[in-house]
This record gives structure tokens, sequence and C-alpha cells, in this order.
């Protein structure tokens, strides 16, 4: 019987650079940025690191394929590097890794990084990706703006909503997140905007307009985990551990049989059921002390509210406009800014949100820090709301 | 006796005001005033001669089988793969059925229908056209794009065959090189009075002559409006009552070419009572004369587009030149990189998967009944996931409703928002779709929809058109 991730491995070091449109810098630079971050941090040295993990979304724009970019750019002594991409969850599928490795005792410190250079395509926002070969020949040809879009008129329709309500409580989420993201120095987007603004944004897909959407960012994130007796060893005290770590995957269900709607996430349900069990939390709004989800647009981030039974079904909008989430709220979400200003930068992002929770549970967040903070969620969700890989993961201190 | 069993019409959404090409054109152009009256038709990005004839067809068939299927156009998106053959794959009709594309002159729609009929072929005609013009030509303002299908048989007979023939004249007055886009032709007025006036009546005389009947008892004369009260003239010259001439329907939708004849056939029998003759006549380098009588046996068909008078009911009509010149490729627009996305289709995955992708047949589950898209080894449903036990099941004709939509003002679509989401058919099964013919408002959760074949994308590298089905909203009163 699996007994799960909970207290098994510490976190002992992480980095994360400035997200942006870094136009001096390539993927390497970033890479290497975060990991002397991280390294400096953890008191290791590189010749410590066992094994790496990499994570990218769209390494053919940037550094290909294989886990060689990572290991020649940080000259990683032959150890076993392994890239993996499962959508815009990579970096938490990075995470994984590491921290499976760890547990199962292959190896006492391991590596993810994750990272994506997105700004060397030449427009703005995402670029569409292949999508293999049969589905291309039959799937329209959507965004993650459009595929996303499609939660809000289902979700409106389910619980009866107004479409100028539920646009009031979307761009209540962009509003919070650009003032979270103002406070942060290492943000892509500082710059604290209105509901108005956000109201009367251009239209990118219906209904999401320009401020609905998150920023298309470069930027790299990494860990270094390591067993609880080696963080000790390395005098952490009260060091970071992962309390849980799960992910769940679509099967066809939701796209091909009858019973979803269309409102909300089904996988992120299970996966946070399951982080939930794992890290034995059982009432996650009293219990969390913050959350850091997959804002990729403003209404996941409400619909995933409900998803991850932080707000009641059809409750999302109240709580959102009541302030439940904003930083000085009961729950607050995104308090490094999010996805919507920190930035996108794919494969990055599910490191960037344990990142911030690392950041809060060391206290040192500074002006950003809430007080007490104990236990910390990263929701990482990629693909469509019709077919995803959505993880999660709780993030607490060892022995807490 | 035999005769034509069934018909269906496609008459695309889309229609421009003429008077936008004066507006547009008039500065250099201005004879085109005479022109700048009425609407033409025009096909949306993701329609072309093989998808408005799959419309018009399914609109025939009603639901039917047949065994032949013969496709005539001018403006045919292959040269060298059987068009026709698309469609039969879009209808359903299996490996059994016989192709042809009939093609080569603008009646190569009433020759089609005349070989079929002198050979009692019980199959489908059908006959579709979109050709390109040039800007501020007469082309541009008189041409329309359309599609006309006809199924032949021997029972329960819409209008009866009473004979024809064909009148081959190499006599040019436009033509359209193989390798050119668009017509070039020759003064009107001789055009006019040295080939439609010469050579309409020899083939309308000789047809009426071998169908035994006089030219003073017809009762719809139809006559592509080639030039100008063309029918007419043609009519009294021939002695056919001035009543009997046909609405060219050029002020509507324009002239069809090689569909033309063939929808104004199709309009005659959506009007025609019992006992009407109909003399039907195409003109090309010769020209084919048809002489029908009508049953009175009543027409149920048409599936989801009804005639030509519920397709006129519909529409969207531009008042500004600008979407027609982008959607009819007569102005190359700044698209955007997003448009440089490659779009090389696999051509063995088309072929293994060529029932998904052309004939919409997905799974249906023997253990447990859930319908499903696409069909897999597993079945879908949670509680079933049995596997290898799917049958096909062909969702093309059935009825849905949205799931989920948006409008995405961000992809690369040639006529934006593109429109999709996940659609529910109502027997069971659902599809991640694209909508087609959508306008503001018509969509939200629940909304009723119906599946056409489209273009899905163009890939204009390799001259390659990739085909797949859309959902369309099923509006009140026409299209």
């Amino acid at each position: 019987m699996a007994t799960g991730i909970r207290d098994r491995v510490a976190i002992v070091g992480m980095g994360c650079t400035r997200f942006g449109e870094r136009w001096t810098d390539g993927a390497e630079d970033l890479m290497a940025e975060a990991y002397a971050e991280a390294l400096a941090d953890s008191g290791l040295e590189t010749k410590d690191i066992q094994a790496a993990w990499l994570a990218t979304a769209n390494e053919d724009l940037h550094v290909g394929r294989s886990g060689i970019p990572l290991a020649t750019t940080l000259r990683l002594p032959r150890i076993p590097v392994t890239r993996v991409e499962n959508f815009c969850a990579s970096g938490t599928e990075a995470l994984r890794g590491a921290v499976y490795a760890v547990a199962a005792g292959a190896c006492d410190v391991a590596l993810a990084l994750g990272v994506e250079k997105l700004k060397d395509t030449g427009y703005g926002g995402l670029p569409q990706r292949s999508r293999g070969a049969l589905n291309a020949l039959w799937w329209p040809s959507y965004t993650a703006p459009g595929s996303f879009a499609q939660l809000a008129e289902a979700y409106r329709a389910r619980h009866g909503l107004s479409r100028v309500d539920l646009k009031r409580a979307m761009a209540h989420v962009s509003v919070k997140s650009h003032a979270n993201g103002a406070r942060n120095p290492k943000a892509h987007l500082r710059k604290p905007i209105t509901e108005q603004a956000v109201l009367d944004a251009p239209m990118v897909a219906d209904p999401l307009g320009l401020f609905d959407c998150c920023g298309v960012s470069d930027g790299a994130a990494c860990a270094i985990v390591t067993t609880p007796e080696i963080a000790r060893g390395l005098g952490k005290r009260g060091a970071v551990s992962v309390k849980a770590l799960q992910l769940a995957v679509s099967n066809g269900e939701e796209m091909g049989f009858g019973r979803w709607d269309g409102s909300h996430v089904a996988t992120a349900r299970v996966a946070a059921a399951r982080a939930y069990a794992e890290a034995g939390v059982a009432d996650p709004r009293r219990e969390l002390s913050l959350t850091e989800v997959h804002d990729c647009f403003s209404v996941t981030e409400l619909v995933t509210m409900e998803d991850l039974g932080l707000s009641p079904e059809g409750g999302a909008v109240r709580d959102v406009l009541d302030g439940v989430f904003d930083a000085d709220g009961a729950l607050p979400c995104q308090i490094d800014g999010g996805l919507k200003c920190f930035g996108h930068p794919i494969g990055a992002s599910g490191l960037r949100m344990v990142y911030e929770l690392y950041l809060q549970l060391l206290g040192r967040a500074g002006p950003r820090q809430r007080a007490d903070v104990r236990l910390g969620l990263t929701h990482n969700l990629g693909g469509a709301p019709h077919q995803n890989v959505c993880s999660v993961a709780i993030i607490g201190r060892l022995g807490e | 006796m035999f005769g034509i069993t069934g018909f269906g019409v496609h008459v695309p959404r889309l229609r421009l005001d003429r008077r936008a090409l004066l507006d547009q054109h008039g500065w250099s152009h201005p004879g085109l005033k005479a022109l700048a009256k009425g609407q033409r038709s025009f096909a949306d990005w993701d329609e072309d001669s093989v998808t408005m004839a799959v419309a018009a067809a399914r609109g025939a068939l009603n639901g039917r089988s047949v065994t032949a299927v013969t496709l005539a156009s001018t403006s045919l998106p292959f040269a060298d793969r059987q068009n026709a053959g698309i469609v039969a794959a879009a209808l359903g009709l299996g490996e059994g059925v016989a192709t042809l594309d009939a093609t080569g002159s603008l009646r190569a729609g009433t020759s089609a229908l005349l070989v079929a009929l002198r050979g009692r072929t019980a199959g489908l005609v059908v006959a579709a056209e979109s050709r390109r013009t040039k800007p501020a030509s007469p082309q541009e303002a008189k041409y329309g794009d359309a599609a006309a299908a006809f199924t032949l048989g021997a029972g329960d007979v819409l209008a009866e065959f009473l004979g024809g023939v064909s009148l081959s004249v190499d006599f040019v007055d436009h033509y359209r090189a193989s390798d050119a886009a668009h017509d070039y032709g020759w003064e009107d007025r001789w055009v006019r009075d040295e080939g439609w006036l010469a050579i309409v009546p020899r083939a309308a005389r000789s047809a009426l002559e071998e169908a035994g009947v006089a030219a003073a008892d017809v009762a719809h004369f139809i006559l592509p409006p080639g030039q100008p009260r063309i029918a007419a003239t043609a009519a009294e010259r021939l002695g056919i009552p001035p009543a009997a001439v046909r609405d060219g329907l050029d002020t509507r939708i324009g002239d069809s070419g090689a569909a033309h004849a063939p929808l104004m056939l199709a309009h005659a029998l959506e009007q025609a009572k019992a006992g009407d003759l109909i003399l039907a006549v195409g003109f090309g380098q010769g020209a084919d004369a048809l002489v029908f009588r009508a049953t009175g046996h009543p027409w149920q068909g048409a599936g989801g587009e009804g005639g030509i008078e519920a397709a006129l009911a519909g529409g969207r009509v531009e008042s500004g030149y600008g979407r027609f010149a982008a959607l009819t490729g007569s102005v190359e627009r700044d698209e955007g990189m997003r448009a440089e996305l490659d779009l090389q289709t696999p051509l063995t995955v088309l072929y293994r998967k060529r029932d998904m992708l052309l004939g919409l047949v997905g799974g249906r589950c023997a253990a447990c009944g859930t319908r499903q898209f696409p069909k897999a080894r597993v079945c879908v449903n949670p509680d079933c996931n049995a596997w290898d036990a799917q049958e096909d099941v062909r969702l093309a004709d059935d009825p849905a409703r949205v799931v989920t939509w948006t409008a995405d003002h961000l992809t690369y679509c040639p006529s934006p928002p593109a429109h999709y989401g996940l659609i529910q058919f109502e027997a069971g099964g659902r599809l991640l779709a694209g909508y087609a013919d959508v306008e503001p408002g018509d969509l939200s959760v629940g909304a009723p929809l119906r599946m056409v074949f489209r273009v899905k994308d163009h890939d204009p590298r390799r001259n390659f058109r990739r085909y797949f089905w859309k959902a369309a909203p099923v509006r009140g009163g026409g299209l």
C-alpha cells in the first residue's frame, strides 16, 4: 500500500528568475540564473546533484529536445537528466520526477528545473503547438484563451449567472493579481489596473478580454530536493517539505462522454481530493494558508476555487467579489501575482508557484509576506478544460 | 416512368449587395452602374464546389442511398483527385458507388443530368459552382455561387423525363485555361446573337420534338441569365408563352455557371403543379435541352436546407466590398504570423481515418450503447470501458446542441473570429467542433445545431485542402 510523499522529501534550495520579456537572455541564461540562486540557497555544490529533470513545453522555440540542454548549460557531471513535458503542468512534472527519485531512495539530491523562452516567436500570445497527426485533421484550431473561454459560458449557464456578474468577478480576479504583481520585483506585469480597464479591454476569446489573460513571459525556476536527513545535516531548520504531489490526466471522458457540462475542470477535483488525502488535509479552506493556482485566465482561477473545494459550488463569484482570495483576504490566491502578472513561462510555472510558497514558508517574501504561513497549495493545469493535465501539490514544513 | 425523384439546393449564406461593387470600382469602371442591382451569393472561406455539392446532395437524398454520383462543375477544387469521390465519402455512400466528375463547360450540369436520364441511371447528379472573378470585372457582379442536386429513378417521380438533346458547338464566347483563375471573354453582342440566340433555339426545338410536346404548352422555361433578358428573347423566338419564363435568380443569387440551369430546375420543381411541362436549357460550347412533366408528387425532402426560397430567405448581406474581396481571394491580406502554421496533411492518416474524417463516422459501443467520437478501441464510458466492442455510427445527420462555445479572435481564421466548442448529439456522442455560419447571438448553451461538411484548413504551400464537419446553428425560417 502506497504511503505517499508526505514529509519524505525536503526542498533545500530554490531559484526563480525575473519573469518577463527577457530580450537579452536566452533559455540557457535563464536556466543558469535560476539554478545559481537555488544552488547558493541550498549550500550544496553541482557535484552533489545526482539526477535532474528539465521541464519545457515549447522546446522547439528555444533549447530543443532531450535533457541535454540542461546538462550542457550547467555542466552537470554526466548524471541522468530527463526532459519532461506535460503541457502547462510541465514544471510540476519535473518536480514530481525529482521528488519521487529522492523518495524512492534512488538518489540523495535531485534537481528540477523548468524554463521557457517564449518571446522569440515574433508575435504576441502563445504559439500554436503541433497537436498530433490525426488530431490536427479534426480538432478546431483552438487557442489557450479560446479553450478556457468555454468555461465561462458553461459556468454561467450552470449557475444562472448574468454575463455582467460573471465578467465583474473575472475582472476582480485580474485586478487582485495586478495589485499583487505590483509588489513583486520578479513579476512580469507590475502595473495595478482597474476593474473598468478589464471590462473595457479588447476581446481575445469571448468573453475573455485582454486583461483576463495571463502574460506570456520568459523565465526559469528550479528546486533542489533531498532527504529530510540531509536537509537537517545542511542545517536547514523548519525545512520546507512536500506534503502531497498529485497528478490527474484526462482520459477523454470530458470530451467524449455525455456527463461533463463544461463548467468545471474534472481532473482538478480528482487531483485535489488525492492531494488532500495524501497531505492529511480535511478542511482545505481553513487549513491552507495560501494558494498559487493556474490562473492562465481569470475564469480559470474562479472555477478552480470551486474545483479545489475552497469555495462552495456556485459560490466562487461571491467569494471572489468579497475579497476572500485577495492579498489581505482569508485565503490569498496568487500573492506573487500568479500567472497573470508574475508571468507564464510554461515549463517554469509549476516551480514558480512552489517558489512563492517556499519563500512564504521561510518568511522571505518581503513586502508581500503573510503572517503565520503553515501550508500552501499549488495547482498547475495544462491543456484545455475539455482535455488536460492537472497537478496539485501541497507544501509545508518538515514535521509540522 | 423515369425522372427526378428528389432535389436539393445550397446557396451560400453570404450575399454581396452589388452596390458595393459600384462603390468600390465606380471611379474606374462607371459602367458597373448597370450591374449594381440586387445581390449575388458568395461562398464563405470554408465552402467550395465540393462542400456546396454535399449540402445540396443531402437535401436531394433526404436520407436515401444511391449507387451513382456525378458531380458537375467548372470550379472543382481538385484537378486530379476525384471530387465526386469526396462528395460520395462525405455522404457515406460506401465504396460501391460509381462516381464521376463532369466538367469543362457551363453546361456540365445539364449534360450530366441528360446522360444519367438517357441511361436511366438511378443515382445522384449534383452541380456546384464557385468561380473566381477579377476585381471590377462584370463577372464579379454577375456570377454567384450555388449548388443543386437531383436524385433520379423510376419510383415516386416528381418530374418525368420526356426527352432531351445535346448539341456540341465549339463556340468560344469565353474560356478559362486549366491553370488560370479567371475567365476571358468576347463581345456580349456577338455572344448573344451568334451564340445564345442561335444555338439555344436549335437545341430547344429538337428536344421539344423528341418529347413530342409543343412550345406553346411549356409552363416553365429555364435558361440561365448568361445575357440580359436572354430567356425572354429566346422564349419569344421559340413560341414559349412569356409567363413560362422562369426567374433567372440573377438578382438574388447571380449566375452560378454549371449549377445554374439545375438550380433553376430545382426552383421550378419547388413550384410546379401536376402536369406542368418544364423545358430546361444549359448553354456552353453548344447546348443541352431537357423536357420534363411535373407529376405533382409531393416532395418532403431537402434535408436541413429547404428549397431555394427557404435558402434565399436566410443569409447575411454584405454592403461593403472588404469581406467579399478577402473571402473570395480577390485581395491578398496581411493575415499575421499565426497563418504561417504548417498544415501538411499526412495522406496516410487521412486515408486510414477516411470514414471518420469525411463521413463523420464514430463508434457505438455494443456493450453499453454509448455513442462516441472518435471510434476507439476502449469505450469512453467510465462505467463500461469495454475493449473492441464498437460498431460504426454516422453522426453527420444527427441533430446536436451547444455544450460550450467561444468566439476566438486570436487563432488564425480567414474569417475571424473563429467559433468553436463542444457539442452534444441528441442521440448521444459529443464532438469538439468548429461552428460554421455563425452570427453574433446565434450560440448559447443548449442552442440547436446541425452538421455541415466544410473546408477545415487550406494548405497554400501544397495546394491541398482538408475537409471536416462543422456545426451550424439551426435558425427558424431558412438557413
